[in-house]
């Protein structure tokens, strides 16, 4: 009994340091990862308000691309942020969809501030706009990282050591959906209208 | 699942046979030579120097690591994705404060940024970062004059980390901008020739230029031409700001 006792404690110990906590590991980093993403979503989120009172101010005749980002804000925080999220594929490319939309609206919003020198100029206007500028970089990086993570969990689980791993102990946790592409039609190259 | 023994054995003789260490292919990176680390040749060496004790002294104060980097190109990547990329790759800043800053200046590219660890976020925020550049580097850096630029940069950063930086107004006018820019010369000029008229006569009116307002240094002992400094582990999430020149 007590020889039997040892070696289970060897054996565990020689299991550990042979990937056995990979896959937990490496779902606990999916999952931190992802938070990550939705904190800087939800951070461009809070800036918004901000920014249309700002803007409008000085360019209230943009009413239609206003609206636009307030309606694409509306939509995108709608959408139940939770961990269920990341395992249902749908209500993640839901939430993708809602956010890309709202991105597509601030970037036409920011485009046709262009227009309004006086703005530009606006203190308050540069502030909130590097902000924003900061945050969609924040997104960018939480996004690649979120990417990183499930690509090593997927490959974790698929290939070895991890696949014998996964068979005998963790088989209720599948295969991790990811973000599909960075936007509608990126794999289209732009076209430039003169 | 039934737990056979002899199945246990198998798998703890089998497993370490395929551990194999997978080496990855580090993304060409300057090495961490120093808080200054100047691979595109843009500051004088006594500039360096100098800039080198001051960032170690603030780091011996605060903990913070302030790192300036310039490099000749960013090989095709964004300067966005070199920050924080190179930030994690050093480990600038502390493991558990996040508490590093990048200013990385890519010559060739004419692309800077200020990177901020997490743990700086707060007091050194992108809004003020992208004013530093805005307002203080860029204006030196249009003008050819990178060593001013960047130790005025460095130093609107640590102000700005003890929450004394004013941001500065930007003018999108450039052609007013370096009208007025004349404007103030000589106006600091007249000053000057007046403040010294009679004393004695040092230098031209553009002499008031160089180290006012900069950051004294106390004494210059213990430099150790950067020897023995590494990154703490410090995190970075892409905070910070961009600019061109």
């Amino acid at each position: 009994m007590f020889h039997r006792l040892i070696l289970i404690v060897l054996t565990a110990t020689v299991l550990a340091g042979c990937g056995i906590n990979n896959i937990p590991t490496y779902d606990e980093q999916v999952n931190s990862t992802w938070a990550q993403v939705e904190n800087q979503y939800q951070r461009r989120s809070d800036l918004i308000p901000n920014l249309v009172n700002t803007v409008k101010g000085f360019a209230a005749q943009e009413q239609e691309t206003l609206t636009a980002v307030v309606e694409a804000r509306a939509k995108a925080t709608s959408i139940q942020m939770d961990s269920e999220l990341l395992n249902n594929p749908e209500a993640l490319e839901k939430y993708e969809q809602a956010q890309g939309s709202l991105g597509r609206a601030l970037g036409r919003l920011l485009m046709v501030t262009e227009n309004y020198p006086d703005l530009k100029s606006n203190a308050n206007f540069l502030a909130l706009q590097s902000q924003l500028e900061g945050t969609e970089n924040r997104i960018a990086v939480a996004r690649r990282d979120f990417i990183q993570a499930v690509q090593a969990y997927n490959t974790e689980i698929r290939t070895f050591p991890g696949k014998i791993w996964h068979s005998l102990l963790y088989s209720d946790m599948e295969k991790r959906e990811t973000f599909k592409a960075t936007t509608e039609n990126a794999e289209q190259a732009p076209t430039v209208n003169f | 699942m039934k737990w056979t023994f002899s199945k246990l054995i198998w798998l703890a003789l089998l497993l370490p046979l395929t551990l194999v260490a997978s080496a990855s292919a580090a993304p060409n990176f300057p090495e961490l030579t120093g808080h200054v680390v100047d691979r595109a040749s843009l500051l004088p060496r006594d500039v360096e120097t100098r800039l080198e004790t001051v960032l170690k002294k603030h780091e011996d104060m605060s903990s913070n690591q302030v790192v300036v980097v310039t490099i000749h190109s960013l090989e095709g990547r964004t300067i966005e994705e070199y920050g924080y990329q190179l930030g994690r790759h050093w480990g600038i800043g502390q493991a558990d404060k996040d508490n590093g800053v990048l200013l990385i200046i890519a010559k060739n590219d004419r692309k800077m940024r200020i990177e901020v660890g997490y743990g700086l976020e707060g007091s050194l925020t992108d809004a003020i970062a992208s004013n530093i550049i805005q307002a203080v580097i860029r204006p030196e850096f249009k003008k050819g004059r990178f060593s001013q630029g960047i130790q005025k940069g460095v130093e609107s950063i640590l102000l700005a980390i003890a929450g004394t930086y004013k941001s500065k107004s930007v003018s999108n006018h450039d052609g007013i901008k370096e009208w007025f820019h004349y404007l103030i010369l000589v106006v600091i000029g007249i000053f000057f020739i007046s403040g010294f008229f009679g004393s004695n006569h040092s230098g031209g009116g553009r002499g008031g230029r160089g180290g006012s307002g900069y950051i004294s240094t106390g004494g210059f002992g213990g430099f150790g031409g950067g020897g023995g400094f590494s990154g703490g582990g410090g995190g970075f999430g892409g905070g910070g700001a961009s600019g061109g020149w």
